[in-house]
């Protein structure tokens, strides 16, 4: 069996358990073992990073440090420790003398740096060691071809260079894995734009109009729902729905689900283990549909 | 930065200079370009990247954009100009080794669900990590001495 070392990050374990349960039951029956590995931190992400570069670095190199002691690649659901630990370990393995500056800050912490282990996205995981024959093979409640608006989000792509999951202008690896589970991937507008997830907080405005745009989007295009990969676009897209009907009265009722919740039905997990309960915009039309 | 001709391709792929006038990543290139570093490094408009690298990914000169952006954040933080929610995020790393506090209340909720207990945060380590960085400067000025 291929095992990882779970990266769960601070805004899954803290605001979305429903992300990491339906990740887990999905992996499990899906023969991928997990690791929780202790003394874990941060991951560093942007805002971090809009700190301090070098101490960010050293904080995400600290925690792939674990996973190459532990002897697991890492996997991370949430696309902004992906983007934080798998730009880091490229950015390491390619760069001998910043890797010299990286680990003489983490000998302070007793660690070294070795460039040995690989950071894969959850997406990754399921193309790469499911593949995708495997992954409809194993698919026992299909989504009877429910129209799901992909949304990639910004990190789990860019910057492609280093990260290097897939073509950063035109994706297909989420829409395969949607259509790999019976549903049908709907096509719209600034699909690969910004959710606005990181200026909520610094300017709620800009962050509401850059969430709403895609609501419009995906709404006009038919979408019976959306399906995130990060757990800053599911809260930009889902709660963002209330704040945009508050602010610009405007109501949009388009459910947001998580790639791994749709999988994780579709592997045939009865949706009421799933907490959707916590969704802001109900999810009861989008298990209808499929149940139908 | 210097091989930045300002052809805007970074303006023209930026979602957030789409929507407000406050934003324009080619205007911060041209502005650092020309040394104009009170108005660059004390306004909100650098805290206005929304970080999703389609400058960078797009940039016919390989300017590597939103990295630049990051720089400019770097250095007004040790100025003291920062939004109030980024100063958030650099204590709470410190103090919780977490951006995002897990509160005891789901922590306790995981077994219900059938979630495996939270491992423990390596807190110490991450503070030897950041013992020498920008996190530990003396804070933040306050609004009024901008």
């Amino acid at each position: 069996m291929t095992s990882y070392a779970l990266f769960l990050g601070c805004t899954i374990p803290a605001r979305q358990p429903n992300y990491e349960l339906s990740a887990r039951k999905s992996l499990a029956k899906l023969g991928i073992g997990l690791v929780d590995l202790p003394n874990m931190t941060c991951c560093a992400p942007p805002p971090i990073q809009s700190i301090d570069l070098t101490a960010s670095l050293a904080v995400a190199a600290y925690n792939i440090c674990l996973a190459e002691e532990a002897d697991l690649n890492l996997l991370t659901l949430c696309s902004g420790c992906f983007e934080s630990l798998a730009m880091t370990n490229a950015m390491l393995k390619a760069d001998e003398e910043l890797k010299k500056k990286i680990n003489a800050i983490l000998a302070k912490a007793g660690k070294e740096f070795l460039g040995s282990k690989e950071v894969r996205h959850f997406l990754q995981v399921l193309k790469d060691d499911v593949g995708l024959d495997r992954l409809k093979h194993s698919v026992s409640r299909p989504l009877n071809d429910l129209k799901v608006a992909p949304f990639y989000g910004c990190h789990a792509l860019r910057p492609s260079e280093l990260l290097k999951l897939d073509d950063p202008e035109r994706p297909r690896i989420l829409e395969n894995l949607i259509e790999a589970l019976g549903g049908k991937s709907v096509e719209y507008r600034n699909k690969l734009k910004c959710c606005g997830g990181l200026l909520r907080g610094v300017s709620d405005d800009l962050a509401l109009e850059l969430a709403r745009e895609k609501l419009r989007n995906t709404t006009k295009a038919g979408a019976d729902c959306i399906s995130t990969l990060c757990p800053f676009c599911f809260v930009a897209l889902d709660i963002g729905q209330v704040q945009i009907r508050g602010k610009f009265q405007e109501t949009y009722d388009i459910p947001v689900l998580h790639y791994s919740e749709l999988l994780a039905i579709a592997l045939g997990t009865d949706p009421k283990e799933l907490g959707l309960e916590t969704h802001k915009i109900k999810t009861d039309k989008i298990i209808d549909r499929i149940f139908q | 930065m210097l091989l930045c001709y300002q052809c805007g391709t970074c303006a023209s792929s930026c979602p957030v200079a789409k929507i407000t006038p406050n934003f324009n990543p080619r205007e911060v290139i041209r502005l650092s370009l020309l040394g104009e570093k009170e108005e660059v490094l004390s306004g909100e408009t650098i805290w206005l990247c929304c970080s999703c690298y389609n400058c960078q990914e797009r940039c016919p000169q390989k300017v590597e954009v939103a990295d630049l952006i990051y720089t400019l954040r770097n250095i007004a933080f040790e100025k003291g100009y920062t939004p109030d929610i980024y100063s958030q995020f650099a204590s709470a790393l410190l103090e919780e080794g977490r951006i995002v506090k897990v509160s005891k209340f789901v922590e306790n909720k995981r077994p219900a669900v059938g979630l495996p207990p939270l491992q423990p945060t390596g807190i110490e380590a991450m503070r030897k990590i950041l013992s020498t960085s920008k996190f530990k400067k003396p804070q933040q000025k306050k609004e009024e001495d901008r």
